[in-house]
């Protein structure tokens, strides 16, 4: 399934929650459900520095795509997080790098993606772009 | 006022009237900034309106009542701390402003490599930082008083850490994360018995407790307008004369000169010898009336009230399983910092906020502090006085249905 295609069973998805706290209960649930990373990757090197809430991302290349994981110490964030890698993961580099991430908005969660919030979200999704921009690079 | 009319008080603040995410905010996030009394708009709005121009410069009508509705504060501010002298009260951005000023001017004219500076282990970073640069600079060392686990400064290990390499003390009266009102009296005695300057961080305290700099015979005092319900921009730094005087400039500029040459500059006498270029005046001018609005209450009875909020917030919270109060000292002021079991203090602070609370959650710009207790940061409920029980009563239903969702 394509990026833009994901995004759009997200917000399908999300149309059906009526107010905040079923939408939050369903990222909550989201948070829970996924063991997003391998604990070796929970280094330094790996995090993510948002101002409150940490973010450990790690990327993989297998057959021309490439593969995320990600968590965070919040469970709101990791919640957040999973969607994220979700719609961009298992994808080629072109297509990351050339992603416009529309269903945020759409969803109703743009507020967590503001420069001025402090869950470091808005650093992962441009760590991903990097990631996606540097192997497409080493492997032309 | 016999009583404390709370119902009248909270109508002076017209932002409490705000629905956030669809309900009545509750505001809870007063360490960081306090809101404003309608006098202190009026009296922004009143500035601009009829009296905007630049202070202390021009010989014309506006210039002239400009200057003295900025002088005024100065005027009230001296009363408000009584300081024995209107120039020892510099007017300055705020309190990271002024703390930088006495770091890097008092720094300059009295610290020598091998000395030392003393803080404590629950500063905010603007009075950590500071005196961090200034050491890196001057190659003196930082010392840190350390604190217990109820957040009580260590007076023994303080005792033992003043000696001749002190050059200056530099601490909180009041604690923002934990609440903790140092025995500052006592510390300033025991600094001053070997003839070591304090400064007393005041940002939260001014707004709760009331300070007399003489009584308590401090060097410097600092504190912020934005957290005594005035304006953000204006802060100020109280300092002894005989300090003021000793210490060279900190910034050079207009306002703070007698005579300039490409030779030589005279410098000009306090206070405006520390306020180099133009000075953020609407937020100095309505400063005033924030300091008149808290003395129309009276700051005794705003301790009590407060006071009073805290026992209860305090008991309330307690009452939820897992919550821990990060900061139990016996003298606190009203500040709450709590974490429960191991939910993020963050993830708390989402959903209040969608409950239309506001708290800060995170480390508060006191990382070290986090580190000593090993918690990435705690949810902090901080009561002003315009808060009521009721606030209370929501803060306590929000978090409960927080956990609810969390966990």
């Amino acid at each position: 399934m394509s990026i833009n295609a994901l995004q759009d069973e997200l917000i399908e998805d999300f149309s059906f929650f009526e107010d905040w706290m079923a939408k939050y209960e369903y990222i909550i649930q989201l948070g829970k459900e996924l063991p997003l990373i391998d604990e070796i990757y929970k280094k330094p090197q790996y995090l993510i520095k948002g101002c409150q809430s940490q973010v450990w991302l790690h990327a993989d290349y297998v057959d021309n795509r490439v593969i995320f994981t990600a968590d965070s110490d919040a469970i709101i964030t990791k919640g957040l997080v999973s969607l994220m890698v979700k719609v961009l993961s298992n994808h080629t580099p072109e297509e990351i790098a050339n992603t416009d991430l529309y269903f945020i908005d759409q969803i109703g969660l743009k507020e967590h993606l503001s420069p001025t919030r402090a869950n470091g979200l808005l650093s992962m999704v441009k760590q991903m772009k990097m990631y996606a921009i540097a192997l497409q690079s080493e492997n032309k | 006022m016999t009583h404390y009319d709370i119902y009248s008080i909270r109508n002076d603040f017209p932002i409490l009237k705000s629905m956030v995410n669809g309900k009545p905010l509750v505001y809870l996030d007063n360490g960081a900034s306090t809101q404003k009394p309608q006098l202190v708009i009026d009296a922004i709005n009143h500035y601009y309106s009829s009296q905007n121009s630049n202070v202390h410069r021009g010989v014309h009508y506006l210039s002239q009542i400009a200057t003295d509705a900025y002088e005024v504060t100065r005027r009230k501010l001296k009363a408000f701390i009584n300081s024995k002298e209107e120039h020892e009260i510099i007017l300055t951005k705020g309190t990271t402003d002024s703390i930088n000023l006495v770091a890097s001017s008092f720094g300059n004219a009295f610290i020598n490599e091998g000395d030392e500076i003393l803080i404590s282990a629950m500063e905010h970073h603007s009075n950590i930082v500071p005196w961090q640069i200034l050491c890196e600079s001057k190659k003196a060392n930082l010392k840190v008083i350390p604190i217990n686990d109820a957040g009580e400064l260590d007076m023994d290990a303080y005792s033992k850490l003043l000696n001749e390499r002190v050059k200056i003390v530099s601490i909180t009266y009041v604690s923002n994360t934990l609440g903790t009102i140092n025995p500052i009296k006592d510390i300033i005695r025991l600094a001053h018995d070997q003839n070591i300057p304090v400064l007393v961080d005041a940002a939260q305290t001014i707004q709760h407790i009331p300070i007399d700099v003489q009584a308590l015979d401090v060097d410097f005092l600092a504190f912020s307008g934005h957290k005594m319900y005035g304006p953000t921009g204006v802060g100020v730094l109280y300092g002894k004369e005989k300090w003021l005087n000793a210490m060279p400039p900190y910034q050079g500029g207009g306002d703070m000169i007698k005579d300039v040459s490409f030779e030589k500059t005279t410098y000009n006498d306090l206070p405006f010898k520390f306020e180099a270029g133009t000075p953020n005046i609407e937020a100095g001018v309505a400063l005033a009336f924030a300091i008149d609005y808290i003395n129309s209450i009276g700051l005794d009875k705003i301790a009590q009230y407060e006071h009073e909020l805290l026992c209860y917030a305090t008991d309330e919270l307690l009452d939820i399983n897992g919550l821990r109060i990060i900061g139990t000292a016996k003298e606190k002021s009203s500040v709450i910092s709590f974490v429960i079991g191991d939910i993020h203090p963050y993830d708390i602070g989402v959903i209040l906020d969608k409950l239309g609370i506001a708290v800060r959650t995170g480390h508060h710009c006191t990382q070290p502090l986090m580190a000593r207790y090993g918690i990435p940061g705690t949810v902090r409920a901080s009561i002003g006085l315009y808060n009521t029980k009721e606030d209370i009563d929501t803060l306590v239903k929000g978090v409960k249905k927080a956990v609810a969702m969390l966990s």
